[in-house]
């Protein structure tokens, strides 16, 4: 038992290894280096004995001591087998191995004769890699998205791997993507009218929204069943099955190209979730407050102005937030609606672009920095807001 | 007294609700019907144009008589295929204007050209010529000429309006378009992309559930895909994933793991050899069905997890007194906890999915076999300009997603009885 938990061990530990220099290799390599290989077997054998030695040294020597002298042993051994890379990548070598013998000081031969240790320990390396994988695989894509922005055609071309930025050159060389695209294809003319559709549709979804709410939380009519199932209803129904029936119609009454015309649509998609969301927390405000504004003669209008909104703060601003970024990201409305280059709003105008195959993708990446920023810092800013929101109404998506 | 407040109640209850209620039925409940309505039309793209008269003004001075002026109107009908009926046309002159040759048709009066031309038919084209004479011999003014625009008014049937059906749409949906192929593509698209959305939902919640260094900060990385806006991520992937210089094919022939580019999005199937067996896997697909799970797993993570923090700690104390391992605590504990949260999910996110457009649209626009029921919408409607059919199309959806949830909830209440 313990000779095969012992080998189980290390095996799992120097995969774990071989997994995070991996991911060191390839950022490396997107750096410029030439790194042709990822040495596999060797760093696989440096880790199970690592894994081993550990085991046996056990608390003789300081557990600093050992990680140092056995990162500084691996980063000899790699630097010598790879050579002329700069210092940088071996200081990242030194760190990880330092951060990997940190996991493995804390398993000893007795933690491994425990009941259930085996599992125990793949649990533990599963839950390590997954952070790491995950985090590497979602910012991966927004990292290339970023720093191919700050790239050239030609050095791209050159070296399709060669990620690295020269932050020595000038501001507007180094941000030539971005002075293009809001110059010569006019994105700053298209972050107004995503702005304008947006704030536009957040406003107008509230003023129907929230007396819609109130009246579904709160009075007694009617319908008032249906009404809320049909809600639920009406939001898992898809967008495309309507495309064809707007168009025809906006294309008749002269709605196409017309910030009007999506305001319409914006506010009619996002009004079920927003009524969803909203009538749920009204219903938690407590009613007594509403009996005495009655008593006091005031009116329904006052009821929502005065003690509704002003309580409810928080949500109205989860629900607005939640609108905002849905209109900023719509695009199957903009693409079908929109064919004037004039009335375009910025997914519009990326996807526009995209269409040109002369358009260095520089310009194409640049752009999509430009509307993805706004959303990310919104998302990043209001994230608890944000969070409680998405799990109660959920974004249509 | 109690009667009327609860009228008064009701009568708010319906003014608050009926903007909203209003919107909703005129832009989403009402096209649902209008679809219905233009799948069983043969209508086109061009049709949907309501037939215009039009006329293209031509002013041209005539040489060595600086007081005569020569227009000319070209007049048309903007419709291809319909006719105008009682076509008006008005027009305004300076005051010193006098008209030289009228036409029949017109009438000059009170320094305006005023003509009825009757019906016309589709395509129909004249040259109105009229030559003016000032008649104080002053200089024309030919810009200021220009600038007047002539009024045109006709009526005209709306082909939307008529009540000429066919089936033909259906016909041609069901028989001529490949639908089996599509109905299946649509089908592996949504099934796997919900399946592995929901399987990484469980993965990452149950990950961040453990307490480490940047938790808070790894729930918000996760959530990134989720919220961003679908065209940059689309084109970053497409950037990434692109043959020729795209980052990963360069990574992986830098690394010799491969010896010639991958068009993982270009190419319809790759042929695979696996415990020597050799299959065809749809390339394009799968791939497309790696970024719908990359772009929505998320969703599932943030319910799961909501839910994965609500189950009571008692439980786990429990288990490990009894001596329980991890996994088992994971099959007997956690997975019964969540099932209510997946099945709900699972409906969620197939209906979502069944629907998706614009990520296939952005990242393969339908080609190389990752055509689905949603693009077809659109290559019908707006590729191949046939509107009925792209209606028919969208019908068919309607009518699947309909069968769907009547068969989930059927299932489901069954499963809540049994219970």
């Amino acid at each position: 038992m313990r000779t095969k938990n012992t080998i189980l061990f290390s095996l799992i530990s120097s995969i774990f290894l071989i997994f995070l220099i991996s991911i060191w290799k390839i950022l490396a390599t997107l750096q410029g280096l030439s790194i042709k290989s990822f040495n596999i077997e060797i760093i696989f054998i440096f880790g199970f004995l690592i894994s081993l030695a550990y085991l046996g040294i056990g608390d003789r020597i300081k557990s600093f001591y050992k990680s140092i002298i056995f990162s500084s042993i691996f980063v000899f051994c790699d630097g010598y087998l790879i050579q002329k890379l700069p210092i940088w990548y071996n200081v990242g070598i030194f760190l990880i191995l330092y951060f990997f013998t940190n996991k493995i000081s804390k398993y000893s031969f007795i933690s491994l004769k425990e009941e259930h240790s085996t599992q125990v320990i793949l649990f533990d390396f599963l839950t390590l890699f997954g952070i790491l994988f995950f985090s590497f695989v979602i910012l991966f894509p927004f990292y290339m998205m970023l720093i191919t922005s700050f790239k050239t055609q030609i050095a791209l071309l050159v070296n399709p791997l060669d990620f690295s930025i020269n932050f020595g050159q000038d501001i507007k060389d180094l941000f030539k993507s971005y002075f293009v695209i809001f110059k010569s294809y006019k994105f700053g003319k298209y972050i107004v009218t995503s702005t304008i559709v947006s704030v536009g549709t957040v406003i107008i979804t509230l003023l129907f929204a929230i007396p819609a709410a109130y009246a579904v939380a709160r009075l007694n009519f009617f319908g008032k069943t249906f009404l809320s199932t049909s809600i639920l209803i009406i939001y898992m129904f898809p967008a495309i099955v309507l495309v064809i029936p707007l168009y025809t119609i906006f294309s008749q009454l002269g709605l196409r190209n017309s910030i009007e015309g999506l305001l319409i649509v914006y506010t009619a998609t996002t009004l079920p979730v927003a009524i969803y969301m909203l009538q749920g927390y009204f219903k938690s405000i407590p009613k007594e407050l509403e009996e005495a504004a009655i008593l006091d003669k005031l009116s329904w209008f006052g009821i929502i102005t005065k003690i509704i909104i002003p309580l409810s703060i928080p949500a109205i601003s989860s629900v607005a937030l939640y609108v905002f970024m849905i209109a900023w990201n719509e695009f199957l409305f903009s693409l079908m609606f929109l064919d004037n280059p004039n009335s375009f709003t910025l997914s519009r105008a990326i996807q526009y672009l995209s269409g040109d195959a002369e358009t260095p993708r520089q310009y194409l990446m640049a752009g999509s920095v430009v509307v993805t920023l706004p959303v990310l810092f919104i998302f990043v800013y209001f994230e608890k807001y944000l969070v409680s929101g998405l799990t109660a109404g959920s974004v249509k998506g | 007294m109690k009667d009327t407040l609860a009228n008064t109640e009701k009568k708010t209850a319906y003014i608050l609700t009926l903007p909203a209620v209003l919107l909703v039925f005129a832009i989403i409940l009402f096209p649902i019907f209008a679809n219905v309505w233009i799948s069983f039309k043969e209508v086109e793209l061009k049709d949907i144009r309501i037939p215009e008269p039009r006329a293209k003004k031509i002013v041209k001075t005539i040489s060595d008589e600086p007081s005569k002026i020569k227009i000319i109107y070209k007049l048309r009908n903007s419709s291809l295929i319909q006719e105008i009926r009682d076509v008006s046309f008005k027009d305004s002159f300076p005051k010193n204007f006098e008209i030289e040759n009228l036409d029949k048709r017109c009438e000059y009066k009170k320094f305006s050209l005023k003509c009825e031309f009757g019906n016309w038919p589709a395509k129909y084209k004249e040259n109105l010529q009229v030559i003016f004479t000032t008649n104080d011999g002053s200089k024309i003014d030919k810009k200021r000429l220009k600038s007047t625009k002539p009024k045109l008014d006709g009526k005209s049937d709306n082909i939307l309006l008529n009540t000429n059906f066919t089936l033909k749409n259906f016909k041609k949906v069901l028989f001529e378009n490949e639908f089996v192929d599509l109905l299946l593509t649509t089908f592996y698209y949504t099934f796997f992309g919900t399946v592995g959305s929901i399987v990484f939902g469980i993965l990452t919640a149950q990950m961040v559930n453990q307490k480490f260094y940047g938790r808070t900060f790894m729930r918000s990385v996760l959530l990134f895909p989720y919220v961003a806006p679908v065209v940059a991520l689309a084109y970053t992937w497409e950037l990434l994933l692109d043959p020729n210089s795209g980052t990963l094919n360069s990574l992986l022939l830098n690394y010799q793991i491969i010896e010639t580019p991958i068009n993982l999005l270009g190419q319809k199937y790759i042929e695979i050899s696996f415990l020597g067996f050799d299959f065809k896997l749809r390339l394009a697909l799968t791939t497309v069905i790696m970024f719908e799970i990359w772009r929505y797993f998320p969703l599932a993570f943030l319910f799961i997890l909501a839910r994965l923090q609500a189950i009571p700690k008692e439980l786990y104390e429990a288990a490990d007194v009894d001596g329980a391992s991890p996994f088992q605590k994971f099959f007997n504990i956690t997975l019964p906890q969540i099932t209510a949260v997946i099945s709900i999910l699972f409906m969620i996110r197939f209906i979502w999915n069944f629907n998706k457009f614009e990520d296939v649209f952005l990242l393969t626009g339908g080609a190389s076999g990752t055509r689905t029921l949603p693009i077809n919408v659109y290559q019908q409607g707006f590729a191949i300009s046939d509107i009925g059919m792209g209606s028919a199309v969208s019908i068919v959806i309607v009518v699947l997603l309909l069968m769907f949830m009547f068969f989930y909830f059927k299932l489901l209440g069954k499963r809540v009885d049994e219970n």
